[in-house]
């Protein structure tokens, strides 16, 4: 082999264009593969099965579900009178804590999962480029966002369909809409409720930066995810309420008046925006500036 | 910026390759050019350069050494320092042994060099480029194993390949699933290729981790311990491959404790002590460096141990039927003759030669795996 060819590997090879999609490909296919990520797709598709079988069963007399008004998740008495409710109702059920406890779980994993077991280091030498693959798992950390809001939709529409009648239904504000409006409605507050996990996707992505056990990192997401929501709660401490990003979380079902109330659905999307630029960016210092020594 | 600096260019320096592009051995012969061939020590000033030189006329002379280092330091916080002033040359072509007890730095060196972790002071060169900085552009050319093999254990051999050719921006999709089957192919996983990864055995997994460190041609491949985990078949295997890969013109950085595997396979050593570059050179000549040892075997001991020190034969120590001392500069049959001409009833006298791991306790005055 004479020098010349043994130049030409490094000559003829420069960075395919759409190599980036690849690396995203790659890793959107690996967190799939998963079985952690089955297991939580697996538990919020079984969440909307549980509340459409529960309902069902206390309204087989006739009675409406609920009992008293108020309680239970948002729009739960309404299913009875049609099954596209459910998918309202299983999305205020698990966007207090299942979908953001999902989220957590996987964007802590994504960075320090990869650290623990060694294989970061293979992907930065290989050479992924630490910004390409810090957004590559962003994006793959808000893609699970979008997939398991839509495991809990299409699963409560599938159940809806099957237990409850379907048709015209009531809007909050007592109007008619049709069938296929509701379903847009339903898409609509399925994607509002995968964007209201962007900012603990964030937050989750830069803990996942700061150490390297993936288990430390998922437990702290999700720790983090459980005190804000108590402080959330405590009305001596309104003043820091509206600057916590579940705050506005359930504004969603603004969507289900006519017309839409925007207000709190805008400031619900621009505080999940301020959190993703402010820990994206917290995220990106800290990993393109770390020793990799796992 | 990325040109390297006229002081990197040897234009004296005899080409790393032979014209077949097969490593370098150290010609026989080859005049010593620091006495005992200890080419460079830390803090000596200016390094010996003789066989990194870059082919005359070559425009790509960074090809010169593929690994340059100049005062290498990591210091972590809380103080405390891992590597220390390193000054590491790498020939184009040599199958290079990177030497030192656990604990000396070997491990952050490596680390500095692929870029994984920012040097406190110094700067680093690999394939002539700086790193971190043109990491992009230099380490697809680098394929690496670091401190055993790391996998995703709910893949597949194959999958897990795929993955790390998938993260390499200069590999070419369409041919990657032919690579990673020749990559399978070439440490002997073709078979095992489907099979999850955490049902692999430690010497397949390190075997899967040599596959992605080839999933590309390269220019470099820095190996670390990559006999670990392996049976003496397997070993005898890697090292078989590493010497094709030398004779294609690959530089291999290999670092291992096992001083016989270094011996067996590379041209060139260094050696690490408490983050501190020991000694640098080509392997026979760190060898040659510590002086091998005359053995007696004879009855006759204390006779023969009479003998050797009016031949002027230095430290002659008697144990046993077995006489020691430093090999004498005249022929070993004048000192035969003089033993037998006295008396001495010789069973045996032979020359052993000075291993590398001679050399090294000589160097660093200490066990092989004490920690610095």
């Amino acid at each position: 082999m004479s020098r010349a060819d043994l130049q030409l590997p490094a000559a003829a090879r420069r960075p395919g264009p759409l190599w980036t999609f690849g690396l995203l490909r790659s890793e959107l296919f690996t967190t799939v593969r998963r079985w952690r990520t089955l297991a939580l797709l697996g538990v919020l598709a079984a969440v909307p099965v549980l509340v459409g079988i529960a309902v069902r069963i206390e309204t087989r007399g006739g009675a409406p579900a609920g009992g008293g008004n108020g309680e239970g998740p948002a729009f739960i008495t309404q299913i009875t009178n049609n099954g596209l409710f459910l998918v309202f109702t299983a999305l205020a059920a698990t966007l207090p804590f299942f979908l953001p406890m999902a989220v957590g779980v996987v964007a802590g994993d994504a960075i320090a999962g990869e650290a623990g077991a060694g294989t970061l280091r293979y992907l930065l030498v290989a050479p992924a480029g630490r910004t390409r693959l810090l957004l590559t798992k962003y994006t793959t950390v808000m893609a699970f966002c979008l997939l398991a809001t839509l495991v809990v939709a299409v699963s409560a529409l599938i159940v809806g369909a099957l237990l409850f009648p379907l048709g015209e239904l009531t809007t909050i504000s007592g109007t008619r809409i049709s069938f296929a409006e509701g379903l847009g409605r339903a898409l609509l507050i399925a994607l509002v409720v995968a964007a209201s996990l962007v900012g603990v996707a964030a937050l989750g992505l830069f803990v996942s930066t700061l150490t390297n056990s993936g288990i430390a990192a998922m437990a702290t997401t999700v720790g983090l995810l459980i005190t804000v929501q108590i402080v959330d709660q405590i009305p001596q401490l309104h003043a820091v309420q509206p600057y916590l990003f579940p705050h506005y979380w359930l504004s969603f079902a603004d969507l289900m008046r006519d017309p839409v109330y925007w207000d709190d659905l805008v400031r619900n999307l621009g505080l999940q925006g301020l959190y993703a630029a402010v820990f994206g960016s917290a995220a990106w210092a800290r990993f393109t500036a770390k020793d990799i020594s796992a | 910026m990325d040109e390297p600096s006229a002081a990197e260019r040897d234009p004296d320096g005899a080409p790393a390759l032979s014209p077949e592009g097969a490593p370098a051995r150290v010609p026989d012969g080859a005049p010593a050019t620091v006495p005992e061939g200890m080419t460079e020590r830390h803090g000596t000033g200016v390094p010996e350069r003789g066989r990194d030189g870059a082919p005359e006329g070559d425009p790509a002379a960074a090809r010169a050494s593929v690994i340059v280092t100049r005062g290498l330091t990591k210091r972590y916080r809380g103080g405390q320092l891992a590597v220390d002033g390193l000054d590491l040359t790498v020939p184009a072509g040599s199958v290079f042994g990177f030497l030192g007890p656990n604990g000396s730095g070997k491990t952050t060196t490596i680390r500095m060099l692929m870029g994984l972790i920012e040097p406190t002071g110094g700067t680093v060169r690999v394939l002539g480029r700086p790193m971190p900085r043109a990491a992009r552009t230099v380490l697809p050319q680098v394929g690496a194993l670091i401190e055993g093999p790391a996998l995703y254990g709910f893949l597949s051999g194959r999958d897990n390949l795929l993955r790390y050719d998938a993260a390499d921006p200069t590999a070419d999709p369409r041919t990657r699933r032919a690579r990673v089957a020749a990559a399978l192919d070439r440490v002997g996983l073709a078979a095992a290729a489907g099979k999850k990864a955490k049902a692999y055995s430690l010497g397949m997994k390190q075997r899967l981790g040599l596959a992605a460190a080839l999933l590309q041609p390269r220019r470099l491949l820095v190996l670390d311990e990559p006999t670990n985990g392996l049976d003496p078949q397997g070993m005898r295997e890697i090292r078989t491959l590493i010497r094709e890969l030398a004779a294609d013109g690959t530089t291999v950085f290999l670092s291992s404790h096992l001083l016989d595997e270094i011996e067996q396979v590379c041209t060139h050593a260094a050696v690490m002590a408490q983050g501190r570059l020991v000694v640098q050179g080509a392997v026979a000549d760190l060898a040659a460096g510590a002086r091998g040892l005359l053995v007696v075997t004879t009855p006759d001991a204390a006779e023969a141990a009479r003998v050797l020190k009016e031949l002027g034969v230095g430290d002659v120590t008697a144990d046993g039927d077995r006489v020691t001392g430093e090999p004498p500069d005249r022929d070993l049959a004048e000192v035969t003759a003089a033993l037998v001409t006295a008396g001495v009833r010789v069973r045996g006298l032979i020359v052993e030669r000075a291993s590398l791991e001679d050399a090294f306790v000589a160097l660093t005055g200490e066990g092989f795996d004490v920690a610095g």
